[in-house]
């Protein structure tokens, strides 16, 4: 057998079972402190008591949620970063969240998500896409042909959608403003279960069509002309490509508020560790951003127990810092 | 050239226009390349060289005229099927990326690759190493692409496009920045590539000594026109490099392959 097929092979095992670990301490610690070895037991059998009740309706759904959308926005940035060659992208510097946030904020004031629970996510997954739909038909208009200028009307969107937002805060009644403010710092807390597993089931998809174009990405890296001459649809793969990042970074901000630096980190550290390869790359950054987001709140949740550190922070510092450490060290 | 008419041409472009925006670049151009022949494409900065080249690949749209591959039109074949024929070494790639020279070279099998396949076949494989030993890269299989040197990041280049085992090959100014024996190394190649592998080659090249030196014809361009097609004898005179180029030149003659060879004449002097 190939033996790039056995290296993928070992890398997606040991991460796996990384991932496994990190979730069980997860679900161990906490303001209250259920070890591990009773983990199991409580989970099968004891199904009326507090534990379970903390595990199964707090622990377990933030875990899920910080697979989802750690997963999710290291795709998006692994799927920006290919197409832009550019290893400074992410959802955040291309205004992509920034729509998003202008969506929810926008469903927010108008009180949608109290009578729609799906509302918050549809309306980020509309806000993300029309900002990719307005960089991109810049793009197909001939208005901007070169990729690095279009890079830069990313950058502005951004300025401009954040602007927006501000707006639409400052001219929210206070209790809005409050409910805006609070789903802006990022949590990974979602009390509504069905919307978990729906993020849950849309991150997984973009992971599966994400590396179904595995090679279409390594082969886009190159360049739109190299890809062009060695017989790639680049606008059509272009398409899906950005269209899934749009709908993953709209689904995950509109849960979990605006968590940044996970989509910008995550690629960079793993292919520091297991090379440029996409093949790897989409699975390794996968796994690795929902092991670090889970990380990031088991840390925001317990440094000041019983209070709570938006998440966005600990990403931030924690990222920052452990990327340039190892950017230093390699 | 009346010879090589003879055999069936490859590629047969027949009064070729394109604009690019709203600019005409290329104005009725009309070539033939026959099988194993070296066409040079010469001629100023800006004369359309490069544009010729994409045009012939179609990734640059053309606005008249025709583009016959092996007789058929450009537009009747698929773009992986394009691929599997047609390669090109264009100027701009940029060996940026932080993956091995392996890798790299066996991208170049992507028009043969099938919908759902991942990972490359036992041939993918082969085929590349086929293409590292014609380039004699071989010892730098397991290196990075980014920290190779110049000359090496050519070979590369040139490894990744055979590994396309194509019928026509373009290359955009091969052998630019690279110092003598390197630019040797590289024509070459081509030459051999031509006679063992029936290659046809469409090269544009700065040097114009290189082109009467390894091009069985050339066609030297000016502001996106043909101005004069033909051998070396014909195209490399005195006349037509001064009238192009608007440079002072003599002619002479390489005393050992007895083609012609331009010498500059410095204003100063």
């Amino acid at each position: 057998m190939n033996q790039k097929v056995i290296k993928w092979g070992i890398t997606f095992s040991l991460l796996l079972i990384t991932l496994l670990s990190v979730c069980l301490i997860a679900l161990s610690m906490g303001t209250m402190y259920i070890p591990i070895d009773q983990l199991i037991s409580i989970l099968l059998n004891q199904m009326n008591c507090t534990e379970y009740t903390i595990l199964m309706d707090i622990r377990l759904p933030r875990i899920l949620v910080g697979i989802a959308v750690g997963g999710a926005l290291s795709l998006a940035g692994v799927i920006l970063q290919a197409v832009f060659r550019n290893p400074l992208v992410e959802p955040y510097t291309l205004g992509i969240s920034g729509g998003a946030a202008l969506g929810v904020s926008i469903s927010i004031v108008f009180a949608l998500n109290q009578s729609y629970a799906m509302s918050l996510p549809f309306f980020g997954m509309i806000g993300a896409g029309c900002v990719i739909l307005v960089i991109y038909s810049l793009n197909a208009f001939g208005v901007v042909h070169n990729m690095q200028r279009l890079l830069l009307i990313g950058v502005m969107i951004s300025f401009i959608s954040n602007s927006l937002f501000m707006l639409i805060i400052s001219l929210s009644k206070s209790e809005q403003m409050h409910s805006i403010m609070f789903w802006t710092m990022g949590s990974l807390e979602e009390p509504n279960l069905a919307l978990v597993y729906s993020l849950l089931i849309v991150s997984l998809l973009g992971c599966l069509i994400t590396s179904i174009y595995s090679v279409d990405l390594n082969i886009l890296s190159l360049g739109e002309e190299d890809a062009f001459h060695l017989g790639l649809h680049v606008e059509r793969i272009r398409n899906v490509l950005l269209i899934t990042a749009s709908i993953l970074t709209g689904f995950c901000v509109s849960i979990s508020g605006i968590i940044g630096f996970v989509g910008l980190v995550v690629p960079h550290f793993v292919r520091l560790f297991f090379g440029s390869d996409h093949r790897t790359v989409i699975t390794a950054s996968y796994i690795t951003g929902g092991i670090f987001l889970i990380i990031c709140d088991l840390l925001a949740r317990t440094i000041i127990s019983p209070m709570e550190l938006p998440v966005g922070i600990v990403t931030g510092l924690v990222g920052g810092l452990i990327f340039i450490y190892a950017l230093v060290n390699k | 050239m009346n010879k090589n008419k003879q055999k069936q041409a490859v590629l047969s472009v027949n009064q070729l226009s394109c604009c690019q925006s709203s600019q005409f670049q290329l104005k009725n151009i009309s070539l033939d390349i026959s099988e194993s022949c070296c066409l040079g494409v010469i001629g100023p900065n800006g004369s359309g060289k490069t544009t010729l080249l994409k045009a012939v690949t179609g990734f640059i749209p053309t606005k008249r005229g025709q583009i016959l591959y092996c007789n058929l039109p450009l537009e009747t074949y698929n773009k992986q099927a394009l691929s599997k024929e047609i390669a090109i070494v264009l100027q701009s790639t940029e060996l940026d990326q932080s993956i091995t020279v392996e890798d790299y070279i066996l991208l170049g099998r992507n028009p043969y690759r099938k919908r759902w396949q991942f990972w490359e076949s036992e041939q993918d494989i082969q085929v590349a190493e086929t293409a590292m030993k014609i380039t004699q890269i071989e010892s730098l299989r397991f290196r990075q692409i980014n920290a190779l040197s110049g000359g090496e990041k050519q070979l590369v280049r040139i490894a990744r496009a055979l590994a396309q085992e194509p019928r026509l090959f373009l290359l955009d100014e091969p052998t630019n920045h690279l110092d003598i024996s390197h630019q040797l190394q590289i024509l070459s190649l081509l030459n051999r590539l031509k006679r063992e592998k029936k290659m046809s080659i469409m090269i544009v090249l700065h040097d114009l000594n290189l082109a009467s030196e390894f091009c069985d014809e050339l066609i030297l361009m000016q502001n996106g026109k043909i101005v004069r097609k033909g051998c070396p004898k014909e195209v490399l005179t005195r006349q037509n490099i001064e009238s192009v180029y608007d440079t002072q030149v003599v002619e002479g003659e390489n005393p050992v392959s007895k083609k012609p060879y331009v010498f500059l004449v410095s204003e100063d002097k």
